[in-house]
């Protein structure tokens, strides 16, 4: 029988309990563990055109504010054998697109961008109170309900991928949308990438077609010096990418 | 003799005090204002999971088109555009793949469109198809000549 | 906003303002001063003893600014005790604060409550009023000044200057070495940062201190003592050499490795950065100082020009650790980090982050100071009656 005594006792224990109850189980897919999967990315620069569908549907997806960016899509010209000197533009990040150019010959590409969700991330490695940090499934994440805006995770990216959102005055980057990934869909920009130059990949999947892409292609990470354990790979990448 | 020695140092004794006060005083802070879920999976607050993953979507996914719009599929399965996702050109539709009647979808522009894709442009490769628009159909829209959910051109239609 | 070449397109708006150079070059200034203070009680370099309390009071006026800055800054300052409650240890800028908070109630609050005891204890029972009761509360309830006593504060004092002077170290060379680790950016990224930044904290912080005593004797119509000057004189060019030395070594060293951001920062320099490092920071800052000293040094100079060339070499040489500290900092942030652009600092008059914001946080020390030095006067009491 439950008497009052009982109750007394029992309610600040639940009380208690809730709390993880509620931290610990997210609106995700029926059957999510977060501990299966690790996350990354494929981008095939055979494949880019350079239409900045993704560009738009990740500022549409996740509100990013104008002038900013999460992802963006950068061109390309390399004259003859000067690998070290390319030209290299991004008009508005290449949300619309890219205007035709006056670049003659050499070789020319387009290379998107985002955040490279880090196994050994410098941003996540500076930031003073853990705002930012890596999920169990390898997704580099901000906490805007706890950042202080001090930039120095923007600072310590290698890559150019984070700004501080004007309005929230917190940092942000590419979430992998995680909100996505985590019910079982593919992120924004690789939906809308009509030439499939964009592709999520579960490295912890064996059967996901693109990690096997991954074990039988020549890929290559940005700036591999810096150590940084990089996880969006990037398929035909030339020497002059910065 | 000791008892001079105490007092002589008495005054950092007060300070030790005082400095005691302050450190309890901050644990009690810290006990206040931490979020419970803090450390629970690292270094953050384990709450920020459920939150980020609890955000709304705005594109439903092509999964999502295919349950009621099979028949477009079937037309886009066998042709060119068979890779492109739908919400690619239409935009994004997942609350009218959640409620159809509540958001109407409208039809893309052709005209500006197609271009974003298909506008020659050096950086593009080769291989992919690309035209010059301004001389490529004398003026008119892509919908003229080519079917959007399959665009390769059949035989015997108007060629460029 | 004027980019030329390409930048990243996050990367176009700068992120750390003229208030993230104002908050190493304060911090510096404590860290310099406290070195010089440390100098007469530790090294017994006894011509310096005019200037330890006016030093000691110097580092505290402006480590108590310290924070301002970081806060304005801040997207969140609100959030600001996150840094203390959560702390993440992989974080310089974590561990700075409790660097910070170390240095300020262990070092610097506690030297000078031992070194003022005394006087605290005297105006306490002399003064009225609302000094009476702030002298109250500073003797923390113990009126305690016999023979015994002092000679425990000053042992203990001794101890804490000790510890005071690693301690002066870690709080300035943490701050080098909150960009000497971010390996994202090759003009930070050096083992040397911690040490420039310490070295070139200590010049100004002589620097300062030097300036300030002049000037107060100046105010007070009381003579300066030449032997202090001159002595200080000479250790802030020591330093300076040393600073000098440190900071070619890195340039030398850049322009021989000339690793993949060398061109590009190279560019930066003869450019935008010209005005600001050559200019301001190498000739007027550090060679005209290091010369005019030196042959200072060399040659038999009379008393009214050495005043006259250290008045003028102090302020060169705070303009030019101001502009190292901008150097730094903004120069950090105009090239792409892809190596193939620039960008351009806009730097607002009115805005949280902007001009008056920046210059009013380096005037405040000095009010400060002007408070404490009523407060806890540095001077020994003047033979004719005092105003208060």
């Amino acid at each position: 029988m439950i008497t009052r005594r009982k109750l007394l006792m029992l309610l600040p224990a639940a009380a208690f309990a809730w709390e993880y109850v509620l931290a610990g189980t997210p609106e995700t897919a029926p059957g999510f563990n977060r501990n299966e999967h690790w996350w990354g990315m494929l981008m095939d620069i055979t494949k880019c055109i350079g239409c900045g569908n993704c560009v738009r549907a990740c500022a549409t997806e996740n509100h990013v504010p104008d002038g900013y960016f999460r992802t963006w899509v950068e061109r390309y010209h390399v004259a003859d054998w000067h690998q070290e000197t390319p030209q290299v533009d991004s008009p508005g990040g290449g949300k619309n697109g890219f205007p035709p150019s006056t670049a003659v010959g050499g070789k020319n590409f387009f290379v998107p961008k985002l955040c490279n969700h880090c196994v050994d991330s410098p941003c996540t490695q500076v930031c003073p109170v853990g705002a930012t940090f890596h999920t169990p499934d390898g997704v580099v994440l901000v906490d805007d309900k706890y950042c202080l805006g001090c930039r120095y995770c923007i600072q310590a990216c290698p890559y150019g991928c984070r700004f501080l959102n004007p309005t929230s005055h917190t940092a942000e980057k590419c979430s992998l949308c995680y909100h996505r990934i985590t019910k079982g869909l593919t992120t924004a920009c690789c939906e809308n990438c009509p030439t499939g130059a964009r592709q999520l990949v579960d490295l912890k999947n064996p059967a996901d077609p693109i990690h096997e892409f991954l074990k039988t292609h020549s890929v290559q990470v940005l700036k591999p010096h810096l150590a940084t354990g990089a996880k969006v790979f990037y398929n035909e990448l030339d020497g002059s990418v910065r | 003799m000791r008892v001079n020695r105490f007092k002589d140092a008495e005054h950092l004794l007060r300070l030790a005090g005082a400095f005691a006060v302050g450190i309890a005083l901050f644990l009690l802070l810290r006990a206040y204002f931490v979020p419970k879920s803090f450390g629970e999976y690292g270094h953050y607050r384990g709450a920020a999971l459920a939150e980020q993953s609890d955000k709304p979507i705005s594109y439903a996914g092509h999964q999502a088109c295919e349950d009621c719009h099979g028949d477009v599929l079937e037309v886009k399965k066998a042709g060119k555009h068979a890779g492109v996702n739908c919400e690619a050109c239409h935009g994004p539709l997942a609350r009218h793949a959640e409620d159809p009647a509540s958001v109407v979808p409208v039809l893309p522009d052709t005209a500006v469109l197609c271009a974003r894709c298909h506008e020659a442009n050096i950086g593009k490769p080769k291989t992919f198809p690309q035209v010059v628009s301004a001389d490529h159909s004398g003026g008119a829209v892509c919908k003229t000549c080519h079917q959007p959910h399959s665009p390769l051109l059949q035989p015997g239609a108007k060629q460029s | 906003m004027p980019v030329e070449g390409f930048m990243y397109p996050n990367e176009i708006e700068l992120q750390w303002s003229v208030l993230i150079v104002v908050y190493p070059f304060v911090t510096g200034l404590v860290a310099g001063a406290f070195i010089l203070a440390s100098l007469e009680r530790i090294f017994h370099v006894a011509a310096v003893k005019p200037t330890y309390r006016l030093a000691l009071l110097t580092a505290l006026s402006f480590l108590l600014v310290a924070p301002l800055p970081l806060q304005l800054h801040l997207g969140r300052p609100e959030r600001s005790l996150e840094m203390y409650l959560t702390p993440h240890t992989s974080s310089p800028m974590a561990m700075f604060g409790f660097v910070y908070l170390w240095y300020l109630m262990a070092v610097i609050l506690l030297e000078v409550w031992l070194d003022y005891r005394h006087e605290i204890v005297l105006l306490s029972q002399s003064t009225t009023g609302w000094r009476r009761l702030i002298y109250r509360v500073l003797t923390l309830g113990s009126s305690n000044i016999s023979e015994g006593a002092l000679r425990v504060d000053d042992k203990v004092g001794w101890v804490v200057t000790l510890i005071g002077i690693p301690s002066a170290f870690l709080l300035h060379g943490y701050v080098g070495f909150i960009f000497g680790t971010v390996k994202a950016n090759p003009w930070w990224s050096s083992p040397l940062m911690p040490v420039v930044f310490i070295f070139s904290a200590m010049v100004s912080g002589i620097a300062i201190v030097l300036l300030v005593y002049m000037a107060m004797m100046k105010i007070r119509h009381e003579p300066i003592d030449m032997r202090c000057v001159d002595t200080v004189a000479q250790y802030l060019l020591y330093t300076f050499i040393i600073d000098f030395g440190l900071e070619m070594l890195d340039l030398i060293h850049r322009i021989s490795v000339a690793d993949e951001s060398f061109r590009s920062l190279d560019f930066m320099i003869h450019t935008r950065l010209f005005f600001s490092q050559v200019v301001l920071q190498i000739a007027l800052g550090t060679l005209v100082p290091i010369l005019t000293l030196g042959l200072i040094q060399i040659f038999h100079v009379p008393e009214k020009v050495r005043r006259m060339a250290y008045a003028i070499c102090g302020c060169l040489t705070i303009i030019g650790i101001f502009a190292m500290r901008w150097n730094v900092v903004i120069g950090g942030q105009l090239f792409s980090k892809s190596f193939l652009g620039y960008t351009t600092y806009k730097l607002d008059l009115i805005s949280r982050e902007g001009e008056l914001v920046a210059a009013g946080l380096l005037i405040l020390p000095f009010c400060i100071l002007a408070v404490l030095m009523k407060l806890l006067p540095p001077w020994p009491e003047r033979q004719a009656a005092s105003g208060d």
